[in-house]
Parts: structure tokens; C-alpha cells; sequence
């Protein structure tokens, strides 16, 4: 090449036409910043919406989020009350944090400025710090669709509507291995459930378990504070599902059928006991009774059996479980189940006396004197009765006793249409246990179906069975014939008053609405209370009793300090999980009192 | 008369390159007589930090082990994890992949144009050229959020659909870069400057290219036509329509020229993926993330960056986390052994003219 290149030396300077065009880059703050609709910067939370499940610091891989307490903010059920805090000096806004965000409260917006003195102004709590230019600057979020969040529930098999009213086999078959795994990966471990469960239960724990395909360790850990897993497995209330971070946009984590399957896996009361295979304390002397073999009281009994107690349990029946064995169907929980587990308690040295019915067989002074502790689970087994004209006729009865007598291996003459009464679990129980005996029945409740307090499976569950459901019908009057047999209930329709301090919506009878349902029986299920005169009188005035239940402290010690109290005779929640935390709670408290 | 043997330091800040390394020359007057190079200022080990991270948090370290072209990464990265798992990936999803990828091969290249005429001290070249990189940039923000960690390609798929518009927006920056590039060549491939600066200095041996591991623009600056994107396609590149240059020489002017001319194919690959681009699903969502793992076995996987082949080699014990991931870019063998040999003998002036011809990124030899 020629030293002297003109081209080469003149091409160059052709850059000179770019002279005076206007530049490519934008002077801040001369022209506004402007970001992208998608743009990744500063978060913003909506605290409203957030529930502080902390997945977002969880996900997030440079410890860019903290959970604290703000102003304004207390926790609850299904919310912790914490709220993220970013620290923006570690954040990479990789918006990971933005995807698994399980109610898509936390965002990411076009705000990207940010300019201070004070290193310690980088940690900010997005919703808090940038409250006002925040919301409406949002650009990152995920909705629904690209979430990480798996917002759908694996379903469960179930017989078919059909098929289930010809018998009393069980209705929901269970998860198989593949769909328990799937199902319990969906989880992100927030542990609000926890807090949720009456007992505490360790639920993000076993799910984990069962994710990593390890269902005996699953079992061990649902076994350290319930012993009867497989029961809530199958019938549990459920609270945790209530809370789940899952249901803001989807479905709750089938946390009760999860719990079903890891049990399920312990085919027999040995293999239980193989798995669990609990540390047995030596026997410490003390002697422990309980009456009343329900959820409490084998609670109580099992925990205190492995904390070296001698226990003998008092049960009035010929089977354990309580209104776990007597009240609910055979259908959601097979009588078979209840004793594997209740064989298991025994295999471990749970003593249970059966068919003794303390104040009868035995005298309540001899056991409370010859005991160190006594723990008292009776349960609620008086039904109440619906306090209407014609009560009195026959084919008119209460929902406890019909499921008493069926579950426990009797037969009940209730004819071919039935009404039920009520909207709680024990009303759908007795219309489906009536709708397999053959008979059409209807359920007549005071409010609308949403505001039935029964379990929506449940409610779901009889519609498919052919239940019909009528709401807003207010029964008045139960008719009967000359031989005093019942042949219809007369009831009115109801129309719904709001609340004007925000509670749900009161009936308000319509006039001139009553009718007549031409039915053989009338099922009532409106509620049930205690029967304590197994209690001698001297004894009940040392005993506080307030609205039909023993008054307890924390420790469920009652005004007496060797006598406990827990399940439905001392708590207001009434469902089986509650019953099981306060056994749980009397032990810990008894072995306190006794040994340490 | 021996001239004195003195002792030069270039480096460890941005020694005329993206990244933190040092290069301890031996130099007498102005001529090398001995390069070795020194890595180790940036404290990274993304490698290991994987190996703490669960699949999907260990997605969006990878961008960083090349700052200026992070897709490369991201699209390996993923691709790795799919073959292991075996997860599907909709053809859309390919299709935007390429897309990005080689928009991302075209803001390096942009990038690259400012480095290589900075360091030959032509300084107006840089800037047209960085600042022209921004429109590119402007499509990433659009795009992904993000203008250089895109955080975009991930395993299943892409992050977010191509926004409203979009497609026409990306036409009319190829277009534009299109035109601008032969502003370009005026400025710079017909500057004398840079062709005397650029013609025979840093050859690159033939015989010795493959048997060194050199890869991408050096390799094909030599005459040697290899690209994973023809050799070993991935994605959908079997379904467009390109082919590879090379020219012989090995100089830093060769491989400038092949990068001139693989702009205007990149160009022409965005075009014809948006022509050809199938609508339905970009993402196959993963589980959840905190629980999402991955069978037992490995898979090495291989893209074409700006720099060349680009592979990752990643091993799953059947866990939530990488057991292993190897990084395997082509700064390593371009940045310290290929540096080093073709250093000797150069004026001390070309040093960071050499690297930047090379595509050193420090950050990737630290991976």
C-alpha cells in the first residue's frame, strides 16, 4: 500500500455530514427518564394484597429481601403481618422474586432513579417508600399465566356420585405416588399453614418430605405432635387450606389429602410402628386417666404413654375415635382406618377400657383419687333440638343420634324423604348416610349455600349425590298424622338482611311464604352440647363450667389442678384438629406439673 | 550493544478491553518480547456459586459471565437443563431465542467496533457505533426489562411473548443499522489509519489455530470455516438460510472484516426468524421452582457467541441444584494462552489492539 492513501485519508472525514444531528443519548434531567412497558426496576408491593408468605425472599439468591413488621400491619390468619424490605445495594432485579410471587403483589416499575447520600437509604420497603409514585409506574409483573406459581391442584379420584350412594365404601380413593409428588411440589413452604393449624401441625415440612419422595420420613414428622393423622388425613376441617398463599389465585396445596397419603403408605398398625418407631421413656409411675377416648383423649393418652405415663383411657362406647368413629360416615372415614390407629396407640402401651361409662361403671371421685392427672375429653354428644311445634312425633330426630346408630352397626327406620335440617358438617353427614339408606332428601338451612358453615367438598360432595339443597328456607313447624308419625315440615322462606356492622347477612322470615315439604322424617343438625352428670355434684361446684364447657387456661387445666379438659367440651372450634391440640397442649402441661 | 529488557504493567483496569486483567509485558523499546497474562481481579466462580443455587436461581447468574453478549449464555444454560430433564421447548420459543441471540451478536459486534477503533485511538467510531448498540438495547428493555442482563432465555422457553409492536420495531432498527454500516466503513475499514494499524499484526498461525482451540471470528479470520451454528445447529438455525464466511490472512484486519460482514448476516437472520416465526406457546413452565428437580445425568451444549463456540457441560445428581457446570467460552483460550504467543514481537501500542480483535472478556475466563 501507498504511503499517501487519498481515499483512505478523505473517506473519514465524510463522518463530518453527521455534524449538528441531534444525539442518540437522553440528558437526564433535561428530557424525562423513560422506561420500557417491561422494564425491571425499583419494586413496588401492593401491602394489601401481600400475606408476607416470604417466597420472594426466599427465591431470592443475593439475600436481597428481609421480612419485617411495619406500621399498620399485624399478623393473621393466612398473613403474617411481615413485608418484604429490598436492599437496592444487592438486588440484581433479576424479577424472580416478581415470578414466584404467589398473589402477584410484588412488582417491579419504571422507576429506576435513585440517588442518595446514605448507604442505609438503599434498604426500603417497597409499598411503604415509594407509596405515591409506586402503583402506577408498575412495568414487571406476572399475572397468572407466566407465574411460577403451579395455582392448580392435582385432582382427587373420586367414586362417582352414582356409584357411592349404592354403599359405605369410601368416596375419595386417595392419591396414587405420582399425584401425591406433583401435589407436593406445588408447596413453596410459607409456613402460614402452621400457624393456621390448631396444632401446629408441621405441614411444610412432610410436604417437603413427600416432594423428595421420602414418605416414611413424612410420616415420622406428622407423627410428632398427631396421632391421628390419618383421620385428619381423611376428615379434617382444615384451616391450613383456608390460609394457603395458593388460594389467592388458585387452589389451596391439598395439604389434608397430602397428609392422607404419607399415612396411607403405614399399611397396618406394625408397619407404623416400625416407621415411627418412637422413643419410649421408661416408666415414670405416674398414673394418668382420661375419659373419653375421642381425638383428646387418645392424644393425651398416646403422648404421655411415650413420656413414660401409665394411661388407661375410659371410653362409654364399644370402639375408640369418639364423634370421629360415632358421627362421621364410614364413607369418609372407614371404621378400619380409626383402628389401625387407635392399634397402633395400644401396640405402644395406651391402655383403653372399653364399654365403661364413667358416673356408671365406674365412679368419676375413685378414678380422679386413685389418678395423678386427670384428662377429661367427653365431648359434646346431647343434641340440641330445633325448639319448633311437633318435635315430639315420630320420624322427627337429631342428626347425632341417626349417625350414632348407623355408624355404630344399627339400623334406623327413617322412611323414603327426608328433610335435614342445618349447614353444618353433620347435616351433610346425615343426608348422605340418608341418601344411602335409599331415601330422597332435602336440606333445609336458614342462609344462602356460601354461608353454609360444612366444608365445600362436602356440600359439593352430596349435590353429586342427589341431595337437594334449599336454602333460605326457615322451618317453622314439623306436622305429623293422627298416629302421630311425621308427614311433612312446614317451613317459610327467608330473604337475606345485611349486616350493617359487616358480618354475614341475616334471614329475615318472608311473610306469607310458608310451604309444606310432604318428607316421612325430619333430621336435626343444628348443634350439639356436653352431658356432664358423670361429674358428682360436690365436684361441679369446684368446677368452672361457663355456656355448656369446662373453663380451661393455656395449659387446658380446668379450676381443679389435677383435672384437665380439652376437645369440644372445652373449646369453641368443635372440630377434631382443635381436639387433638388440646390433648397436645395437656400433656406437655401435665408432664410439666408432674415431673419437672 | 543489548537493549534493556523493561518490565510493563497493562492492566488490571480495563486494559483497553471489557473486564478486569492484567498483562505483564516484557518489553524492549517498544517491542514485546514476552506477554503473560494475569486473571483473578474479579473474584467471580459463578461455576461454584451454582452449585449453591437451585435451577432457577442459578438462571440468572449466568448472564453475567459475558457482560457485553449475556445471551449466549442464558440460551446454553437453559438448553443444558432441557436436554437433562428432557422438557420440551415450543418452536416459538426457538424462534425468539435465535432472535435474541443474534441481536445480541450484533450489539457486541456494535460494542466490539468501538473497542477495536478506541484502542487504534480512533475515538469517533466508538461512539457511533456504542451509541447506534443503544437502539439494540432499546429492543432488550422492550423485550425482557433488562437493557444488558436480559435474564430472558430460560429453561422451557423464553420469559415474556414479544410485546405489542414489537416485530416492526426490531425491522426498523435493522434497517437503520443496516444503513448505518456504511457509515461505518467509511469511518473505519477505508481510514488508513486503521488498515495500516489492522493488516499483519497479530497473525494467527493456520496450522496452529485448531490445534490452539482458537474459535469464531479469529478461526474463520484465518480461512478455517467452522460455526456451531452451521457444524452443530441448535435451536432452528437448520432452518434458516446463511452461510459461514472465513478469509484467509489471521490478522487483526481479517477478523475485523469477517465481523463487518457477519453484522449484515446477523441483520439478515433477525429478518428471516421474524419472517418464519410460528405463533402459539413461548414457554413451558417449569414447577415450582423451590422443589423443581432434575433427573440424574449430564449434557454438554454448544452455541456460537460473538466470540465463538460457547459450551456448557453440566451435571445433575438427581437434586434441585447443579451438581456441576462447567463453562467452556473461548476467552480463556483467546485471553491468555493465544495472547500470550501472539503478543511477542508486537509494538506495545498493539497490545489492547490485539486483544480487543480477539474478543478477551475477562469475566468469562474468571466464569
Amino acid at each position: 500500500m501507498a504511503f499517501f492513501d487519498l481515499k483512505g485519508l478523505l473517506s473519514p472525514i465524510t463522518g463530518l455530514k453527521q455534524f449538528g444531528k441531534k444525539p442518540h443519548t437522553i440528558m437526564f434531567p433535561d428530557v424525562a427518564e423513560h422506561a420500557s412497558d417491561r422494564y425491571r426496576g425499583l419494586h413496588f408491593n401492593k401491602l394489601e394484597d401481600c400475606i408476607g408468605c416470604g417466597n420472594c425472599s426466599t427465591i431470592c439468591m443475593n439475600e436481597a429481601i428481609d421480612m419485617i413488621q411495619i406500621a399498620g400491619y399485624e399478623g393473621k390468619k393466612g398473613d403474617s403481618g411481615l413485608r418484604p424490605r429490598v436492599d437496592n445495594g444487592r438486588c440484581c432485579w433479576c424479577a424472580l422474586c416478581v415470578e414466584v410471587c404467589p398473589t402477584g403483589s410484588l412488582n417491579l416499575t419504571k422507576d429506576y432513579i435513585f440517588v442518595t447520600p446514605d448507604a442505609n437509604d438503599f434498604l426500603w420497603t417497597p409499598g411503604v417508600d415509594n407509596k405515591e409514585k409506586g402503583e402506577q409506574n408498575i412495568s414487571f409483573y406476572s399475572d397468572k399465566e407466566t407465574s411460577l406459581s403451579d395455582y392448580s391442584r392435582v385432582p382427587m379420584r373420586e367414586l362417582d356420585g352414582d356409584v357411592r350412594i349404592k354403599s359405605f365404601a369410601e368416596a375419595v380413593l386417595g392419591y396414587n405416588e405420582e399425584e401425591a409428588r406433583k401435589e407436593a411440589s406445588r408447596c413453596i413452604s410459607c409456613g402460614l399453614c402452621t400457624e393456621s393449624c390448631p396444632d401446629h401441625m408441621h405441614i411444610p415440612e412432610y410436604i417437603n418430605a413427600i416432594a423428595r419422595e421420602n414418605d416414611a420420613d413424612a410420616l415420622r414428622i406428622i407423627y410428632d405432635n398427631n396421632p391421628l393423622p390419618e383421620m385428619c388425613g381423611k376428615v379434617c376441617t382444615r384451616r391450613c387450606e383456608d390460609v394457603c398463599a395458593m388460594t389467592h389465585r388458585g387452589d389451596a396445596i391439598a395439604i389434608r389429602w397430602l397428609k392422607r397419603y404419607a399415612t396411607e403408605t403405614a399399611k397396618n398398625a406394625d408397619i407404623i410402628k416400625e416407621i415411627v418407631n418412637p422413643e419410649i421413656k421408661e416408666a415414670n409411675g405416674k398414673k394418668i386417666s382420661i375419659i373419653g377416648a375421642g381425638p383428646s383423649g387418645l392424644t393425651a393418652g398416646y403422648y404421655l404413654a411415650l413420656r413414660g405415663f401409665d394411661v388407661t383411657i375410659y371410653e362409654a362406647k364399644a370402639k375408640a375415635g369418639g364423634m370421629t368413629f360415632y358421627g362421621i360416615p364410614k364413607y369418609r372415614l372407614p371404621a378400619e382406618s380409626l383402628e389401625k390407629q387407635v392399634g397402633y396407640m395400644q401396640s405402644i402401651g395406651v391402655k383403653i377400657n372399653f364399654n365403661t361409662r364413667v358416673g356408671k361403671d365406674i365412679d368419676f371421685k375413685e378414678i380422679y383419687n386413685n389418678s395423678d392427672a386427670v384428662f377429661m375429653g367427653v365431648g359434646f354428644e346431647k343434641p340440641w333440638t330445633l325448639g319448633i311445634t311437633g318435635e315430639e312425633l315420630n320420624g322427627s330426630l337429631q342428626a347425632v343420634t341417626y349417625l350414632d346408630v348407623i355408624n355404630g352397626g344399627g339400623k334406623m327406620e327413617i322412611g323414603n324423604k327426608v328433610a335435614v335440617i342445618g349447614g353444618g358438617n353433620v347435616a351433610i353427614d346425615a343426608a348422605r348416610v340418608a341418601r344411602r339408606k335409599g331415601a330422597d332428601v332435602t336440606i333445609v338451612y336458614r342462609r344462602r349455600v356460601e354461608d353454609m358453615p360444612a366444608d365445600w367438598e362436602e356440600i359439593e360432595g352430596a349435590e353429586d349425590e342427589g341431595v337437594h339443597i334449599m336454602p333460605q328456607g326457615i322451618p317453622i313447624e314439623v306436622i305429623g298424622d293422627k298416629n302421630g308419625k311425621v308427614t311433612g315440615l312446614k317451613f317459610a322462606r327467608a330473604e337475606m338482611i345485611p349486616d350493617p356492622d359487616g358480618g354475614r347477612p341475616r334471614p329475615k322470615q318472608i311473610e306469607g311464604s310458608e310451604d309444606i315439604l310432604e318428607v316421612t322424617s325430619v333430621i336435626g343438625a343444628i348443634g350439639q352440647e356436653g352431658d356432664y352428670s358423670f361429674i358428682p355434684d360436690d365436684m361441679k361446684d369446684q368446677i368452672k363450667i361457663e355456656r355448656g364447657r369446662f373453663v380451661v387456661n393455656e395449659d387446658k387445666q380446668t379450676s381443679l389442678p389435677k383435672l384437665f379438659a380439652g376437645g369440644d367440651s372445652a373449646n369453641r372450634t368443635a372440630d377434631a384438629i382443635s381436639a387433638i391440640a388440646d390433648g397436645f397442649r395437656a400433656v406437655k402441661a401435665i408432664e410439666k406439673m408432674l415431673i419437672k | 550493544m543489548r537493549e534493556k529488557t523493561t518490565t510493563l504493567y497493562l492492566g488490571p483496569q480495563h486494559p483497553g478491553i471489557t473486564g478486569n486483567m492484567m498483562v505483564k509485558l516484557q518489553v524492549q523499546g517498544d517491542t514485546v518480547v514476552k506477554a503473560e497474562t494475569h486473571v483473578g481481579y474479579l473474584h467471580r466462580g459463578f461455576e461454584k456459586l451454582m452449585e449453591r443455587r437451585n435451577w432457577l436461581q442459578s438462571f440468572t447468574i449466568v448472564c453475567r459471565i459475558c457482560v457485553p453478549e449475556p445471551d449466549p449464555n442464558e440460551e446454553n444454560y437453559s438448553r443444558a437443563v432441557e436436554e437433562i430433564e428432557g422438557r420440551e421447548v415450543p418452536e416459538r420459543a426457538k424462534y425468539i431465542r435465535v432472535m435474541t441471540l443474534e441481536l445480541a451478536r450484533i450489539a457486541t459486534y456494535l460494542l466490539w467496533y468501538g473497542g477495536q477503533s478506541g484502542s487504534a485511538g480512533l475515538y469517533t467510531m466508538g461512539q457511533w457505533s456504542v451509541g447506534d448498540r443503544n437502539y439494540i438495547l432499546d429492543l432488550f428493555e422492550d423485550l425482557t426489562g433488562g437493557r444488558i442482563y436480559h435474564m430472558y432465555i430460560w429453561p422451557g422457553g423464553v420469559r415474556r411473548d414479544l410485546p405489542k409492536g414489537f416485530k416492526d420495531k426490531v425491522l426498523r432498527t435493522m434497517d437503520y443499522i443496516e444503513k448505518r454500516l456504511d457509515d461505518y466503513d467509511k469511518l473505519l475499514f477505508e481510514n488508513s489509519i486503521f488498515q495500516k494499524r489492522a493488516k499483519g499484526v497479530g497473525i494467527i498461525d493456520k496450522n496452529k489455530a485448531l490445534e490452539w482451540g482458537v474459535v469464531g471470528p479469529p478461526l474463520r479470520g484465518c480461512g478455517i470455516k467452522s460455526d456451531v451454528r452451521i457444524d452443530d445447529p441448535y435451536e432452528v438455525y437448520d432452518k434458516l438460510d446463511f452461510e459461514v464466511p472465513a478469509m484467509e490472512g489471521g490478522d487483526v484486519w481479517t477478523r475485523a472484516l469477517i465481523r463487518r460482514f457477519e453484522i449484515r448476516q446477523s441483520i439478515n437472520l433477525v429478518r428471516q426468524v421474524l419472517d418464519k416465526m410460528p405463533g402459539g406457546e413461548y414457554y413451558n413452565k417449569i414447577p415450582n421452582p423451590h422443589k423443581w428437580t432434575i433427573p440424574a445425568g449430564d449434557a454438554f451444549v454448544k452455541t456460537e457467541s460473538a466470540r465463538g463456540e460457547f459450551g456448557y457441560y453440566m451435571v445433575s445428581d438427581g437434586g434441585n441444584k447443579p451438581r456441576r457446570v462447567h463453562v467452556k467460552g473461548p476467552a480463556y483460550v483467546h485471553g491468555v494462552s493465544l495472547l500470550e504467543n501472539l503478543l511477542e514481537g508486537e509494538n506495545i501500542a498493539d497490545v489492547s489492539f490485539i486483544m480487543n480483535s480477539l474478543g478477551t472478556c475477562p469475566p468469562e475466563i474468571e466464569r
